[in-house]
C-alpha cells in the first residue's frame, strides 16, 4: 500500500485580506533547518508593496476609529485562533529552525494577549491632563500614527514578528510587514489566522521576499508614516534612515536581543507608533 | 405737567437691528446633539413589533410608498409598467392595497396621468431642476407649472443647497415660497438632500426653513447621491416637524427616500414616526417612503405573515 | 386592506401605545433559556455547600410576586468557612500566581458572560424586575467588558503606579446591592482578582440568582477553589462578613445609612474600606441645550432601571428661560414610556424591586404633595400583581422639600429652576451627597467651567448614565469614597511597598 501523498501548501502574499501571488510571478525556495526545501514563498515586488500600502491606508480609518475595547477583543480573538492552531504553529516553527518551538509558540500567544490588554489602558498610563496656568482644560491623548511599515527580525520566525506587530496594531495603526526572508512561512500562516479573526482586511499586510530589494521601497514610500527597522541588517541602516527622511517618517528599532524576556514587551512599544495630541479648551461660564 | 424729555440719540437708520429683527435674532433653531440623537434613533430601531402590529405596519407602509422611477432611460413602456405595479402591487393578492403615488420626471407625467386617471394613486413629478436645483429660477418655476398642467398632483423639488450652505437663507426661502405658488393646487415636497448638509444642526435648520416657506412635505434625499435616509436624520426631521406643528398649527409631512430597501427599514421608520409625531402622522397624507425595490420586500413580508413561510423573489412581479 | 377594526387591541401597556392601532404587541422574551434550581446552597471553596445555619429563604419575581427559588441564608459559621476558604486560596493558590495566569481566568469569565449573555439577562430581569432591554443591552455587555478590562491589568500592575510596588491585600469582603446585581458583582470581583486578592461576596437579599449563576461560570472557568466565594443572605449576613476579623478589605455598595454603619463597624480594625453609596444628582439644563436630546438624557437619568440607580439624575435643574418648554416636552415623553412586564422587549420601565422599596417611594411622593410641589404622572395601566410605580415628576420643587433632599430610589423626578450658572452650581452642590451630575449645554467652555465646580465624582455632559470599565466611578462626600473602574479602580485592592495581608 503506497503512502498517502499530501497536498502541498502554496504560500502567497497577504494583501487587503486576500491571498495572492506576486504580480511579478516570482517565488523563492525556503530552506528548513536541515537545508532541504520546505516550500516556496512568493517573492514580492515593489508593486506588491505599493498595493500593500494602499490596502493599509484604506483600512486605517475604520481600524483607528474602532473603540479600544473592540480592538482588544479582536486581538484576543486572534490569540484564541492561534491557540487553536498551536500544533500547526509548533510544527512550522520547528521546521523553520526554532530552538524550542513549543516555548516560542506559547510565548507568542502570551505576548499577543498581553498587548491586547493594553488597547484600553495606554491612555491611562501615557496620556495626561495637563495643569496649565490659565483657565483652560488641557489634555494630551495618544493617537495611532497611521500606516506603519515593519521589517520583521530574521528570527525567531514567529515570536520576533509578533513582538513587533502586536504593539503596532493594538492602538489602531495599519501595517505592511516585510516578513523574515529566511523564515517567511510562519508569517503567512499567521496571516491566515488574522484573516479568520475579525481583523479587518488591510490592517495587516504581509509580504514575503527579498528584504534588501523591498526595504528601500518601504523606507522611501511617501504614504508610510512610520517604520520599524528592527529586521534591517546593520550595514543598511544608514541608507534606510536617509530614505525615511523624505517624509519625516518616525523610525523605531528594538534593540532587545532576547525576545523571550519580558524586556521585549512594553507599553512604550505601543506608544512608539502613536502621536501625542494636545487639546486646549477654555473653561468659562 | 412735566415735559417728556426728547431722546438725545436717534434710532440708527438702516440698522439691521430693527425691533422685529432683534426679536427674530433671539429666536434660534434648537441645536441637536448628534450622539444623543443617534442613540435615540438606534434604541427606537430595536423596538420589537409583532403580529397584528406588523400586519398593520406592512399595510400602511405599502400605502405610503411613492413608487419611483427617475432614469434617463424611462420610456412610455417603462412608465406604464410602473403605474401598473403601483395600482396592483401583488396581482396574486387583491387584498394588497395600491401605493400612494408614482414619481417620475416631468416629461413622463402625461403617460403616468393617463394610466392613473380615476385611481387613488397620485401622479408625483420632480420639478425645479432636479436633482441639483441650480438651473435659473424662472425655468424651474416654469417646469413646475408645466408638470402640474400635464396632470401632476404632487411636486418634489430640492432645497437650493448652494444658497443654504453659503448662508443665503432668504434666497432659499424665497425659492421655496415661489415654487409653492407655482404648484397651485398640487402639493409641494422639499427635498433637503440631508447627505450634503453636513450635520444634524443643518438638517434641523433646513427643515424649519422649508416648512416656514410653505412645504407640505419635507423629504430626505434625491436618491441620486451616495447617502440617503437614515433613522437619525428622519428622527431629526420629525422632531422639527413636531415643533413646527406645535408652534404654528400646520402639519407638514415627512418623506424618507434613498436606500430604503427592506420592510424592516420601512417599519422602523414607522416606529420612529409614531413615537415622535403620534398616530395622526400614520397616514399617506403625512408620511411617504420613496422607493422602488422596497415594494417587493414589503409584499414578501405580507405573504410571509399570511402563509407563515419565508418567500423568494420569483413569486413577485418585477413590474 | 386591513383596517383598524380588524386588529385586536394589544394588552394595556401604559401610555399612548394602548390607544392607537399601532401598538406594540407584547414581545416577550422566552424564559426557556434559563434553568433555575429549586434551591441553592452557598458557594464556598469551589463547591456548593449546605448552610450550617440550616436556613433558606425565598426569592421572588417582583413583577409577578411568584417565587423563583430558595437560597441559603448564611449564618456566622458559614461566613467563617467562606473567609477561611478565601484565606487558604489566597495563601496557597492565588496571591503568588503570576499576573498572566490570573488574567487567563478573568478572560475566561469574560468570554463565558458573552456566550451566555441571554441566559444571564433573562435571569437578571426575572429576579430583579428590570426591563430585559436593559439587562440585555446594558448590564450584560458592561459586566463582560468589566472582566475583560481588568483581565488586561492583571499582568501590568507594575505600569499602573509609578514608584510603587503593588501587592494584593489578601481577602476582600464585598457586599453588593439589588439594582445591578450581576454588574455590581463584576465591578467587585474583577478588580479584586486582577490585583491578586480573593473574595467573599454577599449578593443582595432580593437578587441572588445571577451571582449564583456566576458561580457556575466560575467553576467552568476552573478558577482555583476558594478564590471566589458566594454567601447569600440578608443584612445580618452582610454584617457578619463586614465585621469578620479574617478579612483585609471591605467593599460596599448600597445606601448611605448602611454605609455609615459599616464605616463605624470597621473603625479601628485596620481594614481597608471603599464605599459607594447614595446620591441625589442634579441634572442641569441650560437654555442653549439641545433640548430633545436633553429630554432623552433626563428620562434616561431617572427612569432607567426604574430610578434604582445611585447616580440617578433625580433633581432636574432647568434654566428658567426654557423651563416651560422643557417640562412640556418631558411630560409628552413620559406618556410614551411603557411600564409593564419586564420580560417584554418593548418595556421601558419595569417593576419596583421589592414591596419595601415601593412603600418608601410612595411615602416620599406623598411628602412631595404635602410639601406643595405639583405632581404629574402620565395615565398608566399597571398590572395587578407585582410592585409598580408610574414615571412621576414634580414641578415647583424647592431645596427644602424632602423630595429634593432625600434619595427616593424610584422613578420620581424633582424639578427645580435656576437663572445663572453660578446659581446652578450652588443648588447642585447643596446636598450631603456628591455622586454624579449632568450638564446640558452646547457651549463647551460652560461644560468645563461647570465640571470644575460641581462637587461630584462623575460628571456627564450632554449625556447621562454612561458607564465604561475604563472610566472611574465613585462619589464625593456622603456618596462614598474610592473608585471603581479604570486605573483608579485598582488602587483600593492594593497594598504598597510591602504592606498588605497578614
Amino acid at each position: 500500500m503506497s503512502e498517502r501523498l499530501g497536498v502541498r501548501k502554496t504560500y502567497k502574499l497577504a494583501i487587503g485580506g486576500a491571498f495572492s501571488r506576486s504580480e511579478s510571478g516570482r517565488s523563492y525556495p525556503v530552506l528548513g533547518a536541515d537545508g532541504r526545501i520546505l516550500a516556496r514563498a512568493a517573492a514580492a515586488s515593489r508593486k506588491d508593496l505599493r498595493e500593500g500600502v494602499r490596502a493599509a491606508r484604506s483600512a486605517l480609518a475604520a481600524w483607528s476609529a474602532a473603540t479600544p475595547y473592540n480592538r482588544g477583543q479582536v486581538l484576543y480573538r486572534v490569540a484564541e485562533m492561534m491557540e487553536g492552531r498551536r500544533a500547526q504553529f509548533v510544527d512550522e516553527v520547528g521546521r523553520a529552525g526554532g530552538q524550542d518551538a513549543e516555548a516560542e509558540v506559547d510565548a507568542s500567544v502570551d505576548r499577543w494577549v498581553w498587548y491586547a490588554g493594553w488597547s484600553d489602558k495606554i491612555h491611562h498610563v501615557l496620556g495626561s491632563v495637563n495643569p496649565v496656568a490659565a483657565p483652560y482644560f488641557n489634555f494630551t491623548i495618544p493617537e495611532p500614527t497611521g500606516v506603519v511599515g515593519i521589517v520583521a527580525p530574521a528570527e525567531p520566525a514567529l515570536l520576533g514578528l509578533i513582538s513587533r506587530l502586536a504593539p503596532a496594531i493594538v492602538s489602531g495603526n495599519a501595517t505592511v510587514v516585510l516578513a523574515s526572508e529566511p523564515r517567511p512561512l510562519v508569517a503567512i500562516t499567521l496571516s491566515e489566522v488574522l484573516a479568520t479573526s475579525d481583523v479587518p482586511a488591510g490592517v495587516v499586510n504581509v509580504l514575503t521576499g527579498r528584504t534588501t530589494e523591498l526595504m528601500p521601497w518601504l523606507a522611501g514610500h511617501m504614504d508610510v508614516n512610520a517604520i520599524d527597522i528592527t529586521g534591517v541588517p546593520g550595514h543598511l541602516l544608514t541608507k534606510v534612515e536617509e530614505l525615511c527622511a523624505e517624509n519625516v517618517k518616525r523610525i523605531v528599532r528594538s534593540e532587545e536581543a532576547n525576545w523571550s524576556s519580558d524586556r521585549a514587551q512594553s507599553p512604550y512599544e505601543v506608544t512608539a507608533f502613536m502621536e501625542m495630541k494636545t487639546v486646549w479648551h477654555p473653561m468659562g461660564a | 405737567m412735566t415735559d417728556v424729555p426728547t431722546p438725545t440719540r436717534a434710532i440708527v437708520p438702516d440698522s439691521p437691528w430693527s425691533p422685529a429683527a432683534a426679536q427674530a435674532a433671539m429666536v434660534r433653531v434648537m441645536p441637536v446633539d448628534a450622539v444623543g440623537l443617534e442613540e435615540r434613533a438606534a434604541s427606537l430601531a430595536t423596538r420589537s413589533i409583532k403580529r397584528e402590529s406588523k400586519r398593520y405596519a406592512l399595510d400602511l407602509a405599502i400605502r405610503c410608498v411613492d413608487l419611483t422611477t427617475l432614469e434617463g432611460a424611462d420610456t412610455p413602456g417603462k412608465i406604464t409598467a410602473v403605474c401598473s405595479k403601483a395600482l396592483h402591487p401583488d396581482p396574486a393578492d387583491p387584498r394588497v392595497p395600491s401605493v400612494a403615488a408614482v414619481v417620475v420626471y416631468p416629461s413622463a407625467v402625461p403617460v403616468a396621468a393617463a394610466q392613473l386617471k380615476g385611481t387613488e394613486v397620485k401622479v408625483a413629478s420632480v420639478g425645479g431642476g432636479f436633482p441639483s436645483g441650480l438651473s435659473p429660477l424662472d425655468q424651474r418655476l416654469a417646469e413646475i407649472r408645466q408638470a402640474v398642467a400635464w396632470g401632476a398632483q404632487e411636486i418634489d423639488i430640492v432645497l437650493n443647497r448652494a444658497a443654504f450652505l453659503s448662508g443665503r437663507y432668504a434666497e432659499a426661502y424665497g425659492e421655496i415660497a415661489a415654487s409653492r405658488d407655482a404648484c397651485g393646487g398640487a402639493h409641494l415636497k422639499v427635498i433637503l438632500e440631508t447627505g450634503e448638509l453636513g450635520s444634524y444642526d443643518q438638517v434641523r435648520k433646513a427643515s424649519m426653513l422649508s416648512m416656514a416657506a410653505g412645504a407640505d412635505f419635507i423629504k430626505t434625499s434625491t436618491g441620486k447621491i451616495g447617502t440617503g435616509a437614515t433613522y437619525s436624520v428622519a428622527l431629526c426631521m420629525m422632531e422639527a416637524a413636531r415643533d413646527f406643528h406645535r408652534q404654528t398649527g400646520r402639519a407638514v409631512g415627512i418623506k424618507v427616500s434613498g436606500g430604503v430597501r427592506t420592510a424592516k427599514q420601512a417599519w422602523t421608520y414607522l416606529v420612529i414616526l409614531h413615537e415622535t409625531l403620534g398616530s395622526d402622522w400614520l397616514t399617506p397624507d403625512r408620511f411617504r417612503i420613496g422607493a422602488s425595490t422596497l415594494l417587493n420586500d414589503l409584499l414578501m413580508q405580507v405573504r410571509k405573515e399570511r402563509d407563515g413561510r419565508y418567500q423568494g423573489a420569483d413569486y413577485f412581479t418585477i413590474d | 386592506m386591513a383596517n383598524k377594526d380588524e386588529l385586536q387591541r394589544t394588552e394595556a401597556h401604559g401610555g399612548l401605545a394602548a390607544e392607537t392601532p399601532f401598538g406594540y404587541a407584547p414581545s416577550r422574551e422566552s424564559t426557556d433559556i434559563v434553568r433555575i434550581e429549586p434551591r441553592y446552597d452557598l458557594f464556598i471553596g469551589g463547591d456548593w455547600v449546605e448552610p450550617r445555619s440550616g436556613t433558606w429563604f425565598e426569592t421572588i419575581s417582583p413583577a409577578t410576586e411568584e417565587p423563583l427559588s430558595r437560597v441559603a441564608e448564611a449564618g456566622p459559621e458559614d461566613v467563617d468557612l467562606a473567609v477561611a476558604a478565601a484565606r487558604e486560596a489566597s495563601d496557597e493558590r492565588w496571591r503568588e500566581l503570576p499576573g498572566r495566569e490570573r488574567a487567563r481566568f478573568l478572560y475566561r469569565i469574560a468570554r463565558a458572560l458573552q456566550e451566555r449573555s441571554r441566559e444571564f439577562a433573562v435571569l437578571e430581569t426575572m429576579d430583579g424586575g428590570k426591563p430585559i432591554k436593559e439587562s440585555r443591552d446594558v448590564d450584560l455587555p458592561l459586566a463582560a467588558a468589566h472582566f475583560f478590562y481588568y483581565a488586561g491589568w492583571a499582568d501590568k500592575l507594575d505600569y499602573a503606579f509609578p514608584g510603587r510596588l503593588p501587592r494584593p491585600l489578601g481577602v476582600a469582603g464585598q457586599v453588593i446591592p439589588w439594582n445591578f446585581p450581576l454588574l455590581m458583582a463584576a465591578w467587585k470581583i474583577a478588580p479584586a482578582l486582577a490585583t491578586g486578592n480573593t473574595v467573599v461576596l454577599k449578593p443582595a437579599e432580593t437578587t441572588p440568582l445571577t451571582a449564583l449563576l456566576l458561580a457556575d461560570v466560575i467553576q467552568e472557568a476552573d478558577l482555583p477553589p476558594g478564590v471566589v466565594n458566594i454567601v447569600t443572605g440578608a443584612g445580618r449576613t452582610g454584617s457578619f462578613l463586614v465585621g469578620h476579623h479574617g478579612i483585609d478589605k471591605v467593599a460596599f455598595t448600597g445606601s448611605t445609612d448602611v454605609g455609615k454603619v459599616i464605616q463605624r463597624a470597621v473603625a479601628g480594625t485596620g481594614k481597608r474600606l471603599t464605599l459607594e453609596l447614595g446620591g441625589k444628582a442634579a441634572n442641569i439644563v441650560f437654555e442653549d441645550a439641545a433640548l430633545d436630546q436633553a429630554v432623552e438624557g433626563i428620562v434616561n437619568g431617572i427612569y432607567f432601571n426604574q430610578g434604582h440607580v445611585c447616580c440617578a439624575g433625580s433633581r432636574l435643574l432647568v434654566q428658567e428661560a426654557v423651563a416651560e418648554t422643557l417640562v412640556e416636552r418631558l411630560k409628552a415623553r413620559l406618556s410614551t414610556l411603557r411600564v409593564g412586564d419586564p420580560l417584554d422587549k418593548n418595556t421601558d420601565v419595569g417593576a419596583i424591586n421589592s414591596s419595601q422599596q415601593l412603600r418608601r417611594i410612595e411615602e416620599l411622593v406623598e411628602s412631595g404633595i404635602q410639601d406643595g410641589a405639583e405632581i404629574y404622572q402620565p395615565p398608566c395601566d399597571l398590572p395587578e400583581r407585582g410592585y409598580w410605580f408610574p414615571p412621576t415628576l414634580f414641578t415647583g420643587v424647592t431645596q427644602s422639600h424632602r423630595i429634593a433632599r432625600e434619595e427616593i430610589f424610584g422613578p420620581v423626578l424633582s424639578i427645580l429652576t435656576f437663572r445663572t450658572p453660578e446659581e446652578a452650581v450652588e443648588k447642585a452642590n447643596n446636598t450631603p451627597y456628591g455622586l454624579s451630575a449632568g450638564v446640558w449645554t452646547e457651549k463647551g467652555s460652560r461644560i468645563l467651567w461647570m465640571a470644575s465646580r460641581l462637587r461630584a465624582g462623575v460628571i456627564w455632559a450632554n449625556t447621562f448614565n454612561r458607564f465604561d470599565p475604563s472610566s472611574p466611578f465613585g462619589g464625593y462626600k456622603e456618596s462614598g469614597f474610592g473608585r471603581e473602574g479604570g486605573l483608579h479602580g485598582l488602587e483600593p485592592y492594593l497594598a504598597w511597598n510591602g504592606g498588605g495581608a497578614r
